[in-house]
């Protein structure tokens, strides 16, 4: 169930601007994926339905390119499960709940936040995270402007924002000043990066192109 | 003035100082390469939780923990305020654990079966009449005459209410610590600390260590805007849960605790009556304040300011305490709500004079602490006026064009110290020309790693990637903590005299190569050369291997009595003007733009520099429209413990912002000084005073939230 829900939100129009509302809804369904799959379980009593928990169980994630297995309870966020068991600590836990955005990673291409979806959700999906960005070693386009136009103090939300800019572009190479700001109001800074970050953004976009 | 070898490089001559040079540490910060606190991971490590008292005011009546010390995957637990004990906040810690896993944490902290009997509490503390005992004595200051000033024939008066709310820190990386120990005796700790060299001593004296034996670690740090000064209670426990199981912990807190009890900002509310004679004079000011920064209140706001010699004032000040987590030095402390009460009260003075408010700030310049400042904000206020085309867009108050969103602009000024603090350097000279400097500095996202490095490249000649920068690490000289902008002048000045020592000592080495003296000697370009000879010259790396097998070690120590008065400094002004609009049928503020006109002294790096100012103006956008820790009366609990209602502002919400320094000798003279908090200051009381401009009332308190925008404006029309 939960599957064909993927399937057909794959298939969304790629068209409209990914909005922080487009962000939430993208980890509400995966959130909610997960509750309507507990309750056709249990509906359907069928005694070979695979009901995994509350222990731990055995994960298969894609995390940038890699098989990863691995032994959690299904109520540990795909967050937790990079972090925690996977050392991958690019994408930081902040609020915890699906509003800050310094957890974001791509699923299937599409940004989600990590702290959202649950990591027996994410199987099955291709998972890169900032880590996973980098190519033979190099930086990312994303992460040169970054660097160049100083979108960063502190740092700490800059993976979040790295990788929510990268999922941007590729939707929207061409962006105007203002599409950037409606595609990236789903990440938050404290240090207040947010002038070089319109200005990496715009410049990532001009580099990517080329 | 007196030369010193130390003195900056003549700005014809500077190869690096000025340049706007990228952040060295970018490229692992954006790569999600840079290791934070919360992100080490040791083998077999445990995490740490904590359970927290949920009452604002309570005595803990029964406490029963054999239920988590039995839960599997727990470790240890430890009781840190047992039966009997009177809690003063909600948040207060009660119990920490260690698990094996998160989860098992989580679940064990349910397992903790603790009772209290509430008692009654005091949160709210904008109404001072409810305050009755938690109101401690007022603090009063009088300088001349101000009862008398007030009956002065033809006094304009202005009178209002002014007031900004408890905020938060929310560092984005919450608070904590990795503790791992390697002996009994011993443990390295990973810390996300404003001060690296000073988290041996505090943990050390409370755990019975020697600080030789506690290895401090932060090479990263996810924000700390003055709350990350002290180990915490957290911190300790962490360390003690550590020992107590013999593997590392991990103890950082979770996004409600650290909103709860990691830092808040006083506040600050009051009535302020002040007087100026028609021509604008101000010569009177009476204000009566209070506020509160927990149980302990908090300090005084500085009023008047930053216009502080007045010739006539009284202030009374009445500290509250309430049943909050206790207030921090939340960046700039005191200044950015003496300068809301103080510029609001000028702005409405000048209303009511039908006078500009600039020229009414720039007529009462001459009120600033000394002549240097006034001058500063004669300056700032003419060059900020003339960037935003004030004289031309300034409208009296009330923005009388047709429809429903106005449009006015709003000014204020500020200062700061940012004098430098104590701390020493190692700057290492090997035999095959690499070159390190350290020192137990930390970068806060400011720019710290970059500036130093700036500094030994210029001094020695070199480009960036001839120095290798190593802070953050206890291990290294010791530097002061990095707060009350004191980081850039004193690692500036540290390592400008260890570079300078060690380049001293090189050109003592290779001056017989080169057939000259020592004094003769120049370090330019990778090259040591002759100077005015460049035909006597040798390559930094041929210089060097005349060392032989000896590196030099050569340190710098910035001390309290500086030799070089020129190197760095303290004492900056600065001046911001915001332009907004309102939106009078939703009550909505957006900001257009701001402008930080921002001296700072010298500046090493003016790309991090800016980032500095235009972060600031961004969280004064924060405090001024959206964040307040808000309180239930009812039940004495934080409403807005988490992220989605505590709010910050997104890439949106901010407008254009733009940063100019002022420059020029008379300001570069100085030298370096500190800018982390000055620009930080002046956000709340231009766009307050913008907001007032633009719909032609005031909004009292900050933030300034659509609701209140609709009240004043209906008040304004009743």
């Amino acid at each position: 169930m939960s599957r064909r829900k993927d399937k057909s939100r794959k298939k969304e129009s790629p068209v409209a601007p990914l909005t922080r509302r487009d962000f939430l809804k993208g980890a509400g369904v995966a959130v909610s994926g997960t509750i309507l799959a507990g309750h056709a379980a249990v509906a359907a009593a069928a005694p070979e339905t695979a009901v995994v928990g509350p222990g731990a169980t055995s994960v298969t994630l894609q995390v940038n390119g890699q098989r990863r297995e691995l032994n959690l309870e299904p109520r540990v966020t795909l967050l937790d499960a990079l972090r925690n068991d996977l050392d991958l600590t690019g994408a930081k836990r902040v609020c915890d709940r699906g509003v800050c955005g310094t957890c974001t990673v791509l699923m299937d291409g599409k940004p989600v936040y990590a702290c959202s979806v649950l990591a027996i959700e994410a199987q099955g999906h291709k998972i890169t995270t900032i880590e996973g960005l980098m190519h033979n070693g190099q930086p990312h386009p994303v992460m040169t402007a970054f660097v160049n136009n100083d979108a960063q103090q502190c740092g700490f939300c800059t993976p979040g924002f790295v990788v929510a800019c990268a999922a941007f572009l590729h939707k929207h190479p061409n962006p105007t000043e203002a599409e950037v700001e409606k595609g990236l109001g789903g990440n938050l800074c404290r240090c207040g990066t947010y002038i070089g970050v319109r200005a990496a953004a715009l410049e990532a976009a001009k580099a990517m192109r080329q | 003035m007196a030369s010193c070898k130390y003195d900056w490089p003549a700005p014809s001559e500077r190869q690096l100082i000025g340049k706007r040079i990228k952040r060295i540490d970018g490229p692992v910060k954006s790569s999600g390469q840079a290791k934070y606190t919360f992100d080490i991971n040791r083998p077999g490590m445990l995490f740490g939780k904590v359970l927290r008292c949920p009452y604002a005011h309570a005595k803990i009546t029964a406490l029963d923990v054999t239920p988590a010390k039995n839960a599997p995957g727990v470790k240890a637990v430890r009781v840190i305020q047992d039966v009997g004990s009177e809690i003063q906040w909600q948040g207060d810690e009660i119990v920490v654990l260690a698990a094996e896993t998160e989860e098992a944490a989580e679940d064990a902290m349910r397992m903790i079966k603790v009772e209290y009997e509430p008692m009654p509490f005091f949160v709210m503390d904008e109404d001072i009449k409810a305050a009755g005992a938690h109101a401690k004595p007022p603090q009063v200051k009088k300088v001349g005459d101000p009862d008398q000033a007030f009956q002065e024939a033809g006094l304009v008066v202005s009178e209002g209410y002014y007031g900004l709310p408890v905020i938060t820190h929310c560092c984005l990386e919450s608070h904590g610590n990795v503790v791992e120990w390697t002996d009994p005796q011993s443990f390295t700790v990973w810390a996300s600390t404003q001060g690296v060299s000073a988290v041996g001593g505090q943990m050390g004296e409370v755990l019975g260590v020697s600080p030789n034996n506690i290895h401090a670690i932060c090479q990263y740090i996810g924000g700390g805007f003055g709350s990350k000064f002290q180990v915490d209670r957290w911190g300790i426990e962490g360390a003690r849960l550590a020992k107590d199981t013999g593997k590392p912990v991990k103890m950082m807190l979770e996004r409600d605790a650290d909103l709860l009890v990691a830092g808040a900002r006083p506040s600050f509310w009051g009535r302020v009556k002040v007087g100026a004679k028609p021509d604008g004079t101000i010569t009177a000011w009476d204000s009566e304040t209070w506020g509160t920064g927990g149980i302990s209140g908090a300090g005084t706001p500085p009023v008047p300011y930053p216009l502080d010699q007045l010739p006539n004032y009284k202030r009374t000040h009445t500290a509250v305490a309430t049943n909050i987590g206790s207030s921090r030095a939340w960046r700039a402390p005191n200044d950015p709500q003496a300068c809301l009460l103080t510029m609001a009260a000028f702005d409405d003075l000048a209303a009511a004079l039908k006078m500009d408010p600039l020229e009414l700030l720039a007529k009462n310049a001459d009120l600033a602490p000394n002549p240097i400042l006034a001058r500063t904000y004669k300056e700032e206020l003419q060059k900020a006026a003339e960037l935003t085309d004030w004289h031309q867009r300034w409208h009296p108050r009330g923005d009388k064009t047709e429809g429903h969103i106005k449009r006015g602009l709003g000014v204020s000024i500020h200062t700061w110290g940012g004098a430098p603090h104590n701390g020493k350097c190692n700057v290492t000279i090997q035999p095959d020309g690499s070159v390190e400097v350290a020192l137990g500095s930390q970068d806060l996202g400011t720019g710290t790693r970059t500036v130093i490095n700036i500094v030994v490249a210029e001094t020695l000649g070199l480009p960036i990637e001839g120095v290798k920068v190593s802070i953050g690490d206890s291990r290294l000289p010791p530097d002061g903590p990095s707060g009350g902008s004191t980081t850039v002048g004193g690692v500036s000045g540290s390592t400008r005299r260890g570079s300078v020592n060690a380049r001293d000592q090189l050109f003592q080495a290779v001056a017989p190569t080169l057939g000259s003296q020592p004094d003769q000697l120049e370090a330019v370009g990778g090259q040591v050369r002759v100077k005015g000879d460049p035909s006597k010259s040798l390559s930094w790396k041929q210089a060097c291997a005349k060392l032989g097998v000896k590196p030099i070690v050569a340190q710098g120590e910035q001390g309290p009595n500086s030799e070089c008065k020129s190197l760095n400094s303290g004492g900056v002004g600065g001046c911001q003007i915001a332009d907004v609009s309102v939106d009078t049928e939703t009550g909505i503020v957006r900001i257009n733009s701001m402008l930080a006109v921002q001296d700072c002294g010298l500046v090493i790096d003016p790309k991090t520099a800016e980032s500095q100012v235009l972060g600031a103006l961004i969280m004064g956008v924060c405090y001024s429209l959206y964040e307040e820790k808000i309180m239930d009366a009812q039940t004495g609990r934080m409403l807005n413990p988490n992220m989605e209602f505590y709010k910050l502002a997104g890439i949106g919400d901010v407008g254009d912002l733009k940063a100019y320094f002022m420059g020029g000798e008379f300001y570069e003279q100085r030298g370096v000084i500190g800018l982390g908090e000055p620009p930080v200051v002046s956000p709340g009381a231009a766009i307050s005073n913008a907001v007032a401009n633009a719909i032609g009332v005031r909004v009292p308190t900050l933030p300034i939230t659509p609701q209140k925008v609709l009240a004043a404006l209906e008040k304004g029309m009743g």
